[in-house]
């Protein structure tokens, strides 16, 4: 039994990185996020490449969780937020009102800072997104609980456990977790928020490992703090700076191109250490 | 379809509640409402309470609570400072006695009512009267009052402490000019909510301040409590519901009003500690 | 000071407890005090009826009513009716007994007479203990982390399935305590009972039989016992103490072992 395959796939993972067709998954045009009354990202227009690991950085309070958040509307669920412009996806405008917000989610997932498994097994944190979307078959959720936690280097670690409460395993295997989660709704994009930041080096580097095995079947967007990291997963890179108090996207292109020759001086600033 | 269905059932439920509420208020107001009247405050019961008022009914009230307050608030005070100022969070006996504060607070109100009428009705000798049920409901609301007092203590910005031991100031002094005006709100936020449990209290004082409706001479009178007053009214007195539905809108609203009053000054004191910054 | 309260209560259940070898509370067959009979078992299962059927209304409901103010509620209707809540909750147990009484027990009796009966107290009980299990479920599920939800809406999981699947099995451990809690006010409470169940010293056989519970019982004949009966009222009163007191020790407990809630 093969998983469903997906309307793209871009050779083998191991040279995924050079074959990297820049095809748009995501275009945001002129991308504005308001909270109340205050502006915290201005006129952002970027494209998220399909199949490739898209880092964003910047310093805090810039608005890089903002603006990953606008890309699965979850700022729908923040009161007093507002956006305007343009987030196409499918020659949709995600932005527009009359969306099926479900559907949207289940197509674009979203991992979190701080790993949140749901208080209950880790079995049943998979089996419930599965049987969401109609998935009743108790061998075929099997399956793909077993496929998704290989993906993830969980499966050796927990298949002899997974009526263990989630919220038992190590922060490191959380994240896992909820990538798993994640991945097992056969998403097309991945929005991360700082996916290591509260989890210890060793840990950190295992996710890492994750995401990049991750480049070709999935589109990523990773927002980082750590640039080394950034450098070593990304394909693409955005560079977010706070001018005048309010967000804006600085600097966008090739990740080399971003941290080895810097167009603008922020940025070089910035990638090279003098500032942020 | 799921969805919908999920919410029309929450939806209900809440709507039959609200139902409810609406039906008893509207079951009081029924007969009560045309019984209503200053002269139905201010005028003694007459013929077993049907007629007539409930003055000296809120005489004995107020008295009882009196007795209350005098003896909750210092005692209560005290042990509150005792509990969250000179004693080590874990200290053995501090432990011990939030225990028993904790499972004291749930002990049922009719078995301190047995209390009271053993210990200070027969045993302290006083009888049926307004101190003995008066000093049952102290009994009653204190293990509650010193744990919220303590609890609002707990919570005062610890700068403070530290500020008023580097002037040298003992410790005592402390507590007295700094720390428990800082309380403040909290502790008169749970003394009011103590007070409107006593005063909704019944089972308690059935059998400490007894049943007598006349006007109480003193604190060693028997006198009845408001409560106590709907209770025999509706039980005891055929032809008594319209009087029970009258003094149960008046204790209704009483309580009200105490809650009002305790819901107000936590807000306060919450906003006050949001601009303070300080966490529990 | 707080040692001399306990200590004081211990007296005063010393006449039950040094009499508790002479009567024979459980094998006596029923409770007729003057003739030396003190058997509780009637009035204990009625107790303990009227206080399964008032959960039984109250916790569904109760928990419903909670997250209808969470999680459905429009936020302008959220307050107000919160507020009605607290309200009820406030409300004098001594007024729901007297609206069961000159309201609901006419409606019944018309059908059953007489009346005032098990299932009536129970259902008054529930309204009673029904902001209880509101009130605290509320909380749990305000203190549930915020995360949770963003995590569940991100899966686009659908909200009762999130407020069924997670939210709930999250906050059951607090929301459980909450229920103890409820039904050790029920089975404590007096004036409702006393008011509304009907007094017979029965063994219950039907929803609307009328029935005695031990706390209506010590209300009903405390003024007058002497002796061995007052002693036996004591005894009562420590039974539903005890009970009581169980019942808050395992609430506290499964909530101080949960880490959420
Ligand atoms: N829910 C909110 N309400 C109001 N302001 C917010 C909210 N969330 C974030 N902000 C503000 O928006 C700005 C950008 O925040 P964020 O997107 O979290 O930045 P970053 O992820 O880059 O650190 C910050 O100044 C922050 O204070
Ligand atoms: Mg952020």
């Amino acid at each position: 039994m093969a998983l469903q395959t997906k309307g793209f796939t871009l050779g083998q993972l191991t040279e995924a990185k050079t074959c990297c067709e820049p095809i748009p998954h995501l275009s945001v045009h002129n991308l504005s996020v308001k909270y109340q009354h205050k502006t915290v990202l201005e006129n952002v227009n970027l494209d998220i490449y399909k199949g490739c690991i898209t880092a964003l950085i910047g310093p805090s309070g810039c608005g890089k969780t903002s603006f990953l958040s606008t890309l699965n509307r979850m700022t729908d669920m923040i009161a007093g937020a507002s956006v305007s412009g343009k987030v196409l996806f499918h020659d949709d405008n995600i932005l527009n009102q009359p969306i099926d917000l479900l559907t949207l989610r289940r197509q674009i997932g979203m991992i979190f800072q701080k790993p949140n498994p749901f208080p209950l097994s880790i079995y049943r944190n998979l089996a419930l997104p599965l049987r969401e979307i109609g998935i009743k078959d108790k061998q075929l959720i099997d399956y793909k609980i077993e496929t998704v936690l290989k993906d993830v280097g969980l499966w050796q670690e927990v298949h002899h456990q997974l009526d263990m409460t989630a919220t038992k395993l190590s922060g490191g295997q959380q994240q896992r977790l909820c990538i798993a989660r994640a991945l097992v709704l056969e998403p097309e994009i991945l929005l991360m928020d700082e996916p290591c930041s509260a989890l210890d080096p060793i840990s950190s580097a295992v996710v890492e490992d994750l995401i990049v095995s991750l480049r070709g079947r999935y589109t990523v967007v990773i927002v980082t703090h750590n640039l080394a990291q950034a450098k070593r997963v990304a394909n693409y890179a955005g560079f977010f700076w706070m001018q005048e108090r309010v967000g804006k996207l600085v600097e966008f292109g090739r990740s080399q191109h971003l941290f080895d020759q810097p167009q603008n001086e922020l940025t070089a600033a910035f990638v090279n250490g003098r500032k942020g | 379809m799921a969805e919908r269905l999920f919410q029309a059932g929450i939806w209900c439920a809440a709507l039959l509640v609200l139902m409810v509420l609406f039906w008893l208020v509207q079951g009081l107001l029924d007969q009560g409402l045309a019984k209503l009247s200053v002269d139905f405050l201010f005028s003694q019961p007459q013929n077993a309470g049907r007629d007539g008022g409930i003055s000296s009914i809120l005489v004995a009230t107020l008295l009882i609570l009196a007795v209350t307050l005098l003896v909750a608030l210092p005692l209560g005070l005290a042990s509150a400072v005792w509990l969250a100022e000179f004693t080590a969070t874990h200290n053995f006996w501090a432990r011990k006695v939030r225990l028993a504060l904790d499972v004291m607070a749930g002990v049922p109100s009719i078995v301190f009512g047995l209390f009271g009428y053993a210990f200070f009705s027969l045993f302290l000798g006083m009888g049926f009267s307004i101190l003995s049920g008066g000093l049952t409901l102290a009994c009653m609301i204190l293990p509650v009052f010193i744990r919220t007092c303590e609890i609002g203590l707990r919570s005062v910005n610890n700068s403070w402490r530290q500020g008023a031991a580097a002037l040298g100031m003992p410790k005592i002094k402390a507590v007295w000019f700094i720390l428990l005006p800082a309380a403040l709100p909290a502790i008169s936020a749970g003394l009011i909510l103590g007070i409107g449990r006593a005063t909704a209290e019944t089972a308690a004082l059935m059998f400490t301040s007894g049943y007598v409706d006349r006007m109480p001479g003193s604190v060693m009178d028997s006198g009845r409590a408001l409560s106590v007053h709907i209770y025999d009214l509706s039980m005891n007195v055929t032809g008594g519901d319209a009087a029970a539905q009258a003094s149960a809108l008046i204790l209704l609203m009483i309580i009200m009003v105490l809650n009002m009053l305790a819901y107000a000054i936590t807000d306060l004191w919450l906003g006050r500690r949001v601009l303070n910054g300080f966490a529990n | 000071m707080l040692a001399l309260i306990i200590a004081v209560i211990i007296i005063g259940a010393w006449p039950a407890l040094s009499s508790h070898d002479s009567i024979a509370f459980i094998t006596d067959k029923s409770w007729y005090p003057l003739e030396g009979q003190f058997g509780m078992l009637s009035m204990l299962l009625a107790s303990v009826l009227v206080m399964i059927i008032a959960i039984l209304l109250a916790a569904p409901i109760g928990i419903m009513c909670a997250i209808f103010i969470a999680y459905i509620a429009p936020a302008r209707i959220q307050k107000g009716y919160r507020f009605a809540i607290a309200l009820l909750a406030g409300m004098p147990s001594v007024v729901l007994g007297l609206w069961g009484l000159t309201v609901l027990v006419p409606l019944i009796n018309k059908w059953s007479p007489p009346g005032q009966s098990l299932l009536l107290a129970g259902i008054v009980l529930c309204i009673m203990i029904l902001p209880t299990v509101t009130l605290t479920s509320l909380a749990a599920f305000k203190s549930l982390p915020e995360t949770l939800q963003h995590a569940t809406s991100a899966l686009g999981i659908r909200q009762h399935v999130q407020i069924v699947n997670v939210l709930i099995p999250a906050a059951s451990a607090a929301i459980i305590s909450g229920v103890l809690l409820a039904m050790a006010r029920a089975l404590g409470e007096t004036m409702v009972v006393l008011m509304v169940a009907g007094n017979v010293v029965q063994f219950p056989t039907g929803l609307l039989e009328p029935v005695r519970t031990l706390t209506a019982n010590i209300a009903l004949e405390m003024a007058y016992a002497t002796d061995l009966h007052r002693a036996s009222l004591f005894v009562s009163g420590l039974i539903l103490t005890v009970l009581v007191l169980v019942m808050m020790l395992i609430a506290s407990k499964i909530k101080s072992d949960n880490h959420y809630g």
